[in-house]
């Protein structure tokens, strides 16, 4: 008997379609589909071993063009959150093998904008010229006055994830580095304290992940990766209210600090702590975002992420590297949901132990995470070789 | 001296009030910063809302701010969201006197004068029939 319904669950199939700046020939259904064929071919499975749909918009056409019905379904566009919401159907009997993918191609046309998904128009916000990165400077900012956090740490974080992508060579940006903190720093500034290799980059993609019973992972050619625990914090909308460090309720938890009690809960699903974590999936749409997270999650201490992220811990060999392919600064950014879905697939090629770049040796506990404090949520996965 | 923040040109997106919002908005078209307080805990909220922040009762009251504040968090944005707006903008979110928060564009100042504990006021800009845009400026 399991722990935690999710050690029930493994994820047993991962897959990235082609990813570039622009995917000629391709649109977001052709892209996904691209996915999910090569999800398929990972794991030796067929449409008709499919029993569970979590891809969003392309839930529909995939059941349908798949003909697998009668099937879960899942209409969110996929992320973490997801994710779980698949791993609880599988654990509750409502399906045993759920396919969740997501692609985006040929959505960001108008090129002198930002990406229409950084800028959802709403009272408060629309006729100030916000967008992803300038709410999420608004957190960082906060958190340099608190705490002395310098340019020169988030670069470092920057840095570190761009020459991660730099190495990879399925990344975008694949060969554009060797970056130095000085690199990042002496792009030009797009919103203060971000400059341009501060920022995340958009691009287009899909992935794919399967996940299965603990029973029928066993049969499947593929290593089971484990879900150990995951949860999500919600602190409301994105980019409509101002994101304020300090945003709470009765509760007196804050905004500033949001995964912090899923990631509280995930560490007791799967009976581990911070030390334990060998690889650190992060999500990385803005390089502070790095530095929060490590405080977060109990890395380390409230204010102390600047100097902890320092000295190689997250790089390449490090106590606890980040976002190994290179994240959404150099790996990609495939829109709204694909380059979230991507820090899990990372995560579980990090446990198998099949990344040709930035393989952590004998990896067996991975913590994937999305979101930002800009964004008002950070939802978080734990995956692990085994279950306690 | 560096460059001083001016408010957007015509032709930035506007925004669409609310049922629950509306009164904010009038407002704004007679100078006034209006915020919404609790008649059964006295909490303020904003932004505008259908329920109290603090103890979701539907029991709100408009007051006016005296639209004195200071700068809680700050960014200077040098790549605009849409080729409508004119770089530098700064955003800031102000910790009004009153104890809310609220976002919006520093005008009147150097671009680099901003700071976290700036002291600021309100300022009104019409931009259309219907809004006026709220935008802070260095209260001193």
């Amino acid at each position: 008997m399991a722990k935690h319904p999710f050690h029930d669950v493994a994820v047993v199939g991962i897959a990235n379609s082609e990813q570039a700046r622009v995917l000629e020939g391709h649109d977001s259904t052709t892209i996904t589909f691209q996915a999910v064929h090569r999800v398929l071919a990972d794991t030796g499975l067929t449409p008709s071993d499919i029993d569970g749909i979590a891809a969003g918009p392309f839930s529909g056409p995939l059941t349908y063009y798949m003909r697998n019905g009668p099937s879960w379904r899942h209409y969110m566009a996929p992320s973490i959150p997801t994710i779980l919401d698949a791993a609880s159907a599988i654990a509750t009997g409502q399906c045993h093998t759920v396919l969740v993918a997501h692609g985006s191609a040929g959505v960001y046309t108008e090129r002198a904008s930002t990406a229409p998904w950084t800028r959802p128009a709403h009272e408060f916000v629309v006729a100030y010229g916000m967008f992803t990165a300038a709410e999420f400077a608004l957190i960082a900012q906060r958190h340099m006055h608190m705490h002395g956090t310098t340019p020169e740490q988030l670069a470092t974080v920057a840095a570190t994830i761009r020459n991660n992508g730099h190495a990879h060579p399925d990344a975008v940006y694949h060969g554009r580095g060797p970056f130095t903190p000085d690199d990042i720093l002496a792009s030009r500034m797009v919103a203060d304290p971000f400059h341009l290799l501060d920022c995340a980059m958009t691009s287009e993609g899909a992935c794919a992940l399967i996940l299965t019973t603990r029973e029928r992972a066993q049969d499947l050619p593929t290593k089971p990766v484990y879900i150990l625990g995951g949860a999500c914090d919600s602190f409301g909308p994105s980019y409509q209210h101002p994101p304020a460090w300090d945003l709470a309720g009765p509760s007196g938890r804050n905004n500033g600090y949001t995964g912090r009690w899923a990631a509280q809960k995930s560490f007791a699903m799967g009976e581990l702590g911070p030390t334990e974590v060998d690889v650190c999936e992060f999500y990385d749409p803005f390089s502070f975002e790095i530095i929060r997270q490590f405080e977060a999650y109990g890395f380390c201490e409230e204010g102390e992420g600047g100097e902890f992220i320092m000295d190689g811990r997250i790089g390449p060999g490090g106590q606890y590297p980040v976002t190994t392919d290179g994240g959404t600064m150099s790996f990609s950014h495939g829109g709204a949901a694909v380059q979230q879905l991507q820090r899990v697939i990372r995560g579980v090629e990090q446990l198998r132990g099949t990344c040709a770049t930035a393989q952590v040796p004998d990896a067996q506990v991975a913590m994937c995470s999305n979101g930002g404090a800009g964004a008002l949520f950070t939802d978080v996965m734990l995956l692990g070789t085994e279950t306690p | 001296m560096s460059e001083i923040l001016q408010p957007q040109s015509p032709g930035i997106p506007l925004p669409v009030p609310t049922l629950f919002s509306q009164p904010y908005w009038d407002g704004c078209q007679i100078g006034e910063l209006r915020y919404q307080r609790c008649r059964d805990c006295g909490v303020i909220t904003m932004d505008p809302a259908p329920a109290c922040s603090a103890c979701f009762s539907p029991n709100l009251d408009w007051e006016v701010s005296t639209g004195l504040g200071e700068v809680y968090s700050w960014t200077t944005v040098w790549r605009p969201q849409t080729p409508a707006f004119t770089v530098p903008y700064v955003a800031v979110i102000v910790t009004l006197d009153e104890g809310f928060w609220l976002l919006a564009n520093l005008i009147n100042s150097p671009v680099d004068a901003v700071r976290v504990g700036m002291r600021v006021k309100t300022t009104f800009v019409e931009v259309s029939e219907e809004i006026t845009l709220p935008y802070f400026e260095p209260a001193d």
